[in-house]
């Protein structure tokens, strides 16, 4: 077995059950196989964990969150955990405009080929507590590029309270996920990016 | 002990009929039933688990205790607005709960009882003033108190409850499956009785489906089952009718306090850790009040 699933069935799966406890809405509607991408909205550190932590062990090697590369393998520690606990899809953010005739996309292009399943965070980086900034369109351009692949949204709350970015101390809240449903890409990336982004601004149902 | 297990059964023998009864509704009107389905089949967890923990031991029933106390508690601080700040206090107030249930599991009497309402309710302010930010401060150290109270203080005495010496051949354990018995009779019985009487609501803006006629049928019922089970406790019969009433009443109350909560934050449900009856403080909210009025009465008559 993997260590990232070993990783997940030992230690995030129990602590995020004794710290945290998380309720889903829609869990039937997250997808087993790939391709397809996650969109979700981000907080904090536990986001990434939280969400992974719903799939099952034989899905979990496919699933891949879309992170900095120059942030998550800065240190060789964060790198061990990036790379090889958590299985991120490192992405070159600086300098990778175009370079060589390769389009920025092509690596994620590429892992949803394979059948990978990506989890993308729009807002770019873990914003304040509870605050949902304007979504970037990278999203939109991949699902354009692999307009056959679902695109999945995925709210998350909970995890602003839980752990917030610059804070250390984990305090335990329940983390809310809710599921919703997949669409596909149409219209221009504008619309698109806009239409997935109204999924996290309608309020939510109340349950 | 015998009548602890012979209680047991009997709550067993209860849901096994009302499971029958959900069996024939079922076949005869061909409906699924399937919110009342996921209630009973949550009573079965539940009660086979508490049964299961209180016969285990003192280390198994106060743990049980403690769970509950931790998991309402979390489901409390998520639902109520706080700012970022609170998480230290709320931090705290968390490491207190291990204590608290630690002194009840010791029987340190004086401590538990001032654990909560003395030294965290001065520790939290303090704490507070360690983050500086003044405003809001009233309102945040007060969600917090009155949470701990509620969902900690107040169901420990459970856990205490059930390490008490024994009085009059009749030990802790006995009376703490009395009262949870009958608080939980009580919720049910105001079910039963609101769905087949109830038409006059008692508290139309807090909880519209709560009537008047529930709550009469559910209180008649409760004090005589409370005479019935008398065989669990050192009570003389007006004791236990006495006892059944204010279970009766305080379990209302417990019941519309927490709606009230759920009413000022603007959720129905507290969670949907318990299929069919929702989160778990929709579950203890009644014992938020019958565990501390019960422990105190039994503490003043016969410690």
């Amino acid at each position: 077995m993997r260590l990232k699933t070993l990783f997940f069935l030992l230690i995030v799966r129990p602590l995020l059950l004794l710290f945290g406890g998380i309720r889903t809405e829609g869990i039937e509607r997250l997808p087993h196989r790939g391709p397809a991408i996650l969109v979700a909205n981000h907080n904090s550190h536990l986001d990434t964990l939280a969400l992974m932590s719903l799939f099952p062990a034989a899905t979990l090697p496919r699933v891949r969150p879309v992170a900095a590369r120059d942030y998550f393998y800065a240190t060789p520690l964060r790198r061990f955990v990036s790379e090889r606990l958590v299985g991120i899809l490192p992405l070159e953010r600086r300098g990778v405009k175009k370079r060589g005739g390769h389009h920025p996309l092509d690596p994620l292009a590429e892992a949803l080929d394979r059948g990978e399943i990506l989890i993308i965070y729009p807002e770019g980086s873990r914003g304040e507590p509870g605050e949902l900034r304007p979504f970037k369109s990278g999203f939109a351009h991949l699902a354009k590029m692999r307009s056959n692949v679902p695109v999945i949204p995925v709210e998350i709350k909970g995890t602003d309270r839980a752990l917030p970015k610059d804070e250390a101390l984990w305090v335990p809240f329940i983390i809310d996920i809710h599921i919703g449903e997949a669409c596909y890409y149409n219209g221009t990336v504008r619309e698109f990016t806009r239409r997935v982004e109204r999924f996290f601004k309608a309020p939510s149902d109340g349950s | 002990m015998n009548r602890v297990v012979l209680t047991g059964g009997l709550i067993l023998t209860l849901l096994s009929l009302a499971t029958l009864i959900l069996k024939i509704m079922r076949r005869r009107s061909g409906l699924p039933y399937r919110e009342l389905g996921a209630r009973i089949h949550s009573w079965w967890v539940m009660a086979g688990l508490f049964l299961a923990l209180i016969l285990s031991g003192r280390a198994g029933a106060v743990g049980l205790f403690a769970l509950v106390s931790y998991l309402a508690v979390k489901e409390y601080f998520t639902m109520i607005p706080i700012r970022r700040v609170d998480r230290r206090i709320i931090f705290w107030a968390y490491l207190a709960i291990p204590l608290q249930y630690w002194w009840a599991y010791e029987g340190w009497y004086g401590m538990f009882i001032i654990w909560i309402p003395v030294y965290l309710f001065l520790l939290l302010p303090f704490r507070q003033i360690l983050t500086g930010q003044t405003r809001g401060f009233l309102e945040s150290t007060g969600k917090v108190q009155w949470g701990m109270m509620l969902f900690v203080f107040s169901v420990s005495h459970l856990a205490f409850l059930y390490g008490l010496p024994e009085v009059q051949g009749h030990s802790g354990v006995e009376m703490l499956l009395y009262l949870v018995v009958l608080t939980e009779l009580n919720d049910i019985y105001q079910y039963l009785f609101g769905k087949s009487l109830g038409r006059r609501p008692i508290a139309p803006a807090i909880s519209p489906g709560k009537t008047r006629e529930g709550f009469l049928g559910a209180l008649a019922a409760t004090t005589l089952t409370a005479a019935a089970l008398r065989y669990l406790t050192p009570f003389s019969v007006p004791q236990a009718l006495a006892a059944g009433a204010v279970i009766a009443t305080a379990g209302f109350v417990g019941d519309l306090v927490v709606s009230m909560i759920k009413r000022d934050v603007g959720i129905k449900d507290s969670g949907d850790l318990i299929p069919g009856h929702g989160g778990i403080l929709d579950r203890i909210d009644s014992l938020t009040y019958t565990a501390p009025l019960f422990f105190h009465g039994v503490y003043y008559l016969f410690y």
